[in-house]
């Protein structure tokens, strides 16, 4: 019974995936059907914008699907198709009634999907249920608003309506949903259910959120800023291109110190997501400057690193998950040595680093370099304080990306090389085949959208087209090489990916020209004249991470305990000896613990007039009624 | 067809004067040292007999790495020798004509990535502390990178090197502004972070604590080493073309013809020994850096180059 739903939601995906594509190609539809529910009914419409993240949804779950056939917990399988098949409607909503309900049932059947036996299963699920269910009310306000205004729930009602709005009340509307849809993207400060909510879940759960769930917050940002209400001033832009900078630094440094694989990947999803909402930002700036070229060149950036993110991320889940599955932990201080024992995982691992890593030719290094070049054109802009903002983003989008690449230098180094930290990795055991071929599928995807963007490029200029203008933002040259404005800056990962294997190929021959020594000795690793090598020798993730930890103090906050248990007799007898060196985070200091604490404080007044007797409840609703009927 | 076959023939004589020239480099570099020292040092062609020698000694390899750390020396060298391809070294426009300084960065980073997993590979405590600082040190030397380029972008109107380097070449007033000296010493701080020497790096020594790169590769021997040492030596002397070509580029031939390509490639050579000189004034003057003190010296370099994009900005 249970393997069915793998195999269900492999077709569902498929036939989402296929929608999907349709829509972007071909002619948009709608269909609705007004009897089923009240306030307008179900409505759905397909458009270029819907059709691409309908088709990440679907592209997404069909790998995803395949690898679970052969993974082992059965948790929620149920709530899997309604989740996907959710995730698919959301995109295709055309009025509140059906947003609200998809958006709704995505979230109830992931939260049944995160929520497990565990003590911490259960805490990652309560606080994931409370933050989506501020954002929904957050989305529900700021949609309720616009509809009062423009007497309408259709959003095709609103796109004519918005121009016409007040414009302190069009912001007003903007800001909840960006609030809304921000907490679902996980974009800081609203990230803290990610990292407790991704370990939690099943690993190809993990995957489909990170992947695909995540990505429909950046789907609402989309559509709410480019579409339902229209051109709006250039605060927003600013403010999303600075959260987004915000969130990529603060998930990666997060992400440096936690050595917990999959809260690991949570954290670089928050890092993700702000590095395509900076491209996006910028795309909005330039839009409400009336630089549709430049604005096209950011969307497309952001949809590009959309789909790469959905493609990376979900392997390197599916890789935590398969790394769980063999040696039964998350922690990476008792990984190590797996590339011997699991060579297809770590293959698939390495891969989905090297992309997420930005490094050329896999897919990352497109997007993130598409996102610069949009961002280095900022002077276009003829502004300091917008100039700063871009200048800021530029510095912060670096930053992200060399800390990402040493982040999972550690991530696979700590986790697959050298030699084991535990028994449960020595004794690991490769995935079999369909987990193996889930991972391989989503690998080949990263190979393929890095080497490919002279065919992907041009299907996202058609989707962000519709948004931001006609206009063109990059242009083919010859050698499938990338143009950016003209002649602003170009590249070709195709020509780049041969030059390697050319070199490699070149520095092979010189060697054997030169006639190099081709013996090989094995031996033992260097060690200042031990003995014996043992795990406890290797370098820990704590320690790879400890000159980080130190450079940026000032945010990690870092507390030194050191316990020491000494004899009796001497305290040079060292017994026992506990070193910790945990990080506090500032959003659970300065935020939401004192936010928190107010809440309760609030609530304890409020305990003064609850006596717990029916008859003083029933003079409450008397009171109430007269106060409202005098009122009225 | 004769614009590809001249590129090709460019492509070439760039892979081959960085390969060949990477370890004279290197070579001057320490003789010149020496000298500064008042000791009469090895000969600046002593490198090229370390590689030989290397060469021809066999590879011992620990037992506890895997093929990361045997692929990683040739990964490593390959991105060098198309990064080779893709700078400006010869001629104004590199063979590899779409090339921009981000993508040089990003190649760089892939080697780096790549060395770091193989020194966590040997599972020595070395390995591990010299990949934690090399990564360390390489992402925060890479916002200053960004931002040098930002300002010299801003005022080429192109991230494209060639491009870059044929705009000022042929309009010298856009660089008389404070903020191309306060990026190129931006972007020297950032060379001496990056290919590890004083006060980051001391490339001269094998102190176990005090070293960064030499600690990651201390497992390499043989034929693994040498390349290690090869790409070390042209990830100098590309750091070095960029220095001289993008922020010096005149005599910079902009066109393929024996004439000029002499010229320039006697200029260039005269350029990078007036570096290479810097260079060994400084690190015979500084003492190393304790490694908690590098990202002072890197958040510096930032500075610089953001206010080398202000003034820039405030003096068009």
């Amino acid at each position: 019974m249970t393997s069915l739903v793998p195999l269900a939601t492999a077709a569902l995906g498929a036939a989402l995936g296929v929608v999907g594509l349709v829509g972007i190609f071909g002619p948009g539809w709608t269909l609705s059907t007004t009897w089923l529910v009240p306030l307008g009914g179900l409505s759905l419409v397909m458009d270029p914008l819907a059709g691409f993240f309908v088709a990440l949804v679907g592209w997404t779950a069909l790998p995803v699907s395949i690898y679970a056939i052969g993974y082992a917990e059965t948790r929620g399988r149920a709530a899997w198709i309604v989740f996907l098949l959710a995730m698919g409607v959301v995109p295709l909503a055309a009025n509140v009634m059906t947003f609200v309900l998809a958006w709704e049932l995505m979230s109830l059947a992931s939260y049944f999907l995160v929520v497990g036996p565990t003590r911490e299963a259960q805490r990652a699920a309560w606080v994931y249920a409370v933050m989506t269910h501020a954002g929904l009310a957050c989305l529900l306000a700021g949609m309720l608003l616009v509809a009062g205004w423009s007497g309408s729930t259709e959003f095709a009602q609103w796109r004519m309506a918005a121009p016409a709005l007040d414009p302190a009340a069009r912001s007003l509307a903007w800001t909840l949903l960006a609030l809304g849809f921000g907490s679902k993207a996980g974009v800081v400060p609203l990230h803290v259910w990610l990292p407790l909510a991704h370990p939690a879940a099943p690993s190809p759960v993990s995957a489909l959120m990170s992947g695909a769930m995540i990505k429909l917050g950046v789907y609402g940002l989309l559509r709410a800023s480019f579409d339902w209400l229209g051109v709006g001033p250039a605060w927003w832009g600013g403010a999303i291109l600075l959260v987004g900078a915000a969130s990529a630094l603060v998930g990666v440094l997060y992400a440096l110190v936690d050595h917990d694989l999959k809260r690991l990947l949570a954290f670089h999803s928050i890092e993700n997501v702000g590095i395509i909402l900076i491209g996006v930002g910028a795309g909005m700036l330039f839009h409400a400057a009336g630089l549709p070229e430049l604005a096209l060149l950011g969307l497309v950036a952001g949809l590009y690193h959309t789909a790469n993110h959905a493609a990376f991320k979900a392997l390197l889940f599916l890789g935590a998950g398969a790394v769980l599955h063999a040696t039964g932990t998350r922690d990476m201080e008792a990984m190590g040595g797996l590339i011997k024992r699991m060579p297809w995982t770590a293959a698939c691992f390495l891969t989905g680093s090297m992309a997420i890593a930005a490094l050329p030719p896999l897919n990352g290094f497109v997007s993130e370099w598409l996102t610069f070049q949009a961002l280095l054109q900022s002077v276009r802009i003829p502004s300091v304080p917008v100039t700063l903002a871009f200048a800021l983003s530029i510095a912060a989008l670096a930053l992200t990306a060399g800390l990402a690449a040493a982040c999972f230098v550690k991530a696979f180094g700590i986790s697959f090389l050298a030699l084991p930290r535990s028994e449960a990795a020595a004794h690991a055991h490769e995935a079999p085949p369909s987990m193996r071929a889930g991972m391989v599928l989503l690998a080949a995807a990263c190979v393929g959208l890095g080497l490919g963007p002279a065919a992907v490029v041009p299907a996202l200029a058609d989707v962000a087209r519709p948004l931001t203008g006609d206009a063109r933002a990059v242009t083919l040259g010859p050698w499938l090489t990338l143009q950016v404005s003209g002649g602003y800056a170009s590249v070709s990962t195709p020509v780049i990916a041969v030059g390697l294997a050319t070199a490699l190929a070149l520095t092979l021959g010189a060697l054997a020209l030169a006639g190099a020594d081709r013996r090989r000795r094995a031996a033992d690793t260097w060690g200042c004249g031990r003995l014996v090598q043992t795990a406890r020798m290797e370098y820990t993730a704590t320690a790879f991470a400890n000159p980080f930890t130190r450079v940026f103090d000032f945010f990690y906050r870092p507390v030194r305990r050191v316990e020491i248990d000494a004899h009796p007799e001497s305290r040079l007898f060292v017994r026992r000896i506990e070193y910790a060196n945990p990080t506090r985070s500032l959003f659970d200091d300065w935020l939401y613990r004192p936010a928190l604490t107010a809440v309760r404080a609030v609530s304890r007044r409020a305990l003064a007039i609850q006596s717990g007797s029916a008859n003083l409840y029933l003079a409450y609703i008397l009171a109430a009624l007269l106060v409202l009927l005098v009122l009225a | 067809m004769s614009a590809l076959l001249g590129d090709g023939l460019l492509a070439l004589a760039q892979v081959a004067v960085m390969a060949l020239g990477a370890p004279l480099l290197v070579g001057g570099l320490r003789s010149l040292k020496a000298r500064l020292v008042g000791r009469r040092g090895p000969s600046p062609l002593q490198p090229y007999r370390d590689l030989a020698k290397l060469l021809g000694k066999e590879a011992v390899i620990s037992t506890t790495t895997s093929w990361i750390f045997r692929v990683t020396p040739y990964v490593l060298a390959a991105t060098m020798l198309v990064a080779a391809v893709a700078a400006p070294i010869l001629l104004a426009r590199p063979p590899l004509g779409f090339a921009g300084i981000l993508l040089l960065m990003y190649l760089l980073l892939l080697g780096t990535f790549f060395l770091a997993l193989a020194g966590l590979d040997s599972g020595s405590a070395f390995g591990g502390m010299g990949a934690s600082r090399e990564v360390a040190v390489a992402a925060l030397a890479e916002p200053t990178v960004v931002i040098a380029v930002f300002a010299l972008a801003l005022r080429a109107d192109t991230t494209n090197l060639g491009a870059i380097v044929e705009r000022f070449a042929r309009d010298p007033l856009l660089a008389a502004n404070p903020g191309h000296l306060l990026a190129f010493v931006a972007f020297f701080i950032v060379m001496i972070a990056e290919t590890g020497r004083l006060p980051v790096d001391n490339p001269a020594t094998h102190l176990e604590l005090t070293m960064i790169h030499e600690a990651m590769v201390l497992e390499y021997s043989g034929r693994h080493l040498a390349l290690v040492e090869w790409a070390a030596a042209m990830k100098l002397f590309l750091f070095m073309t960029l220095l001289a070509n993008l922020f010096v580029p005149w005599g910079v031939p902009d066109r393929l013809a024996a004439g000029p390509l002499a010229l320039g490639a006697a200029l260039l050579a005269v350029k990078l020994g007036v570096l290479t000189v810097a260079l060994a004034v400084i690190e015979t003057s500084v003492a190393k850096l304790r490694l908690f003190r590098v990202p002072e010296l890197l958040s510096g370099s930032f500075a610089l180059a953001l206010l080398s994009v202000l003034a820039v900005f405030l003096l068009r």
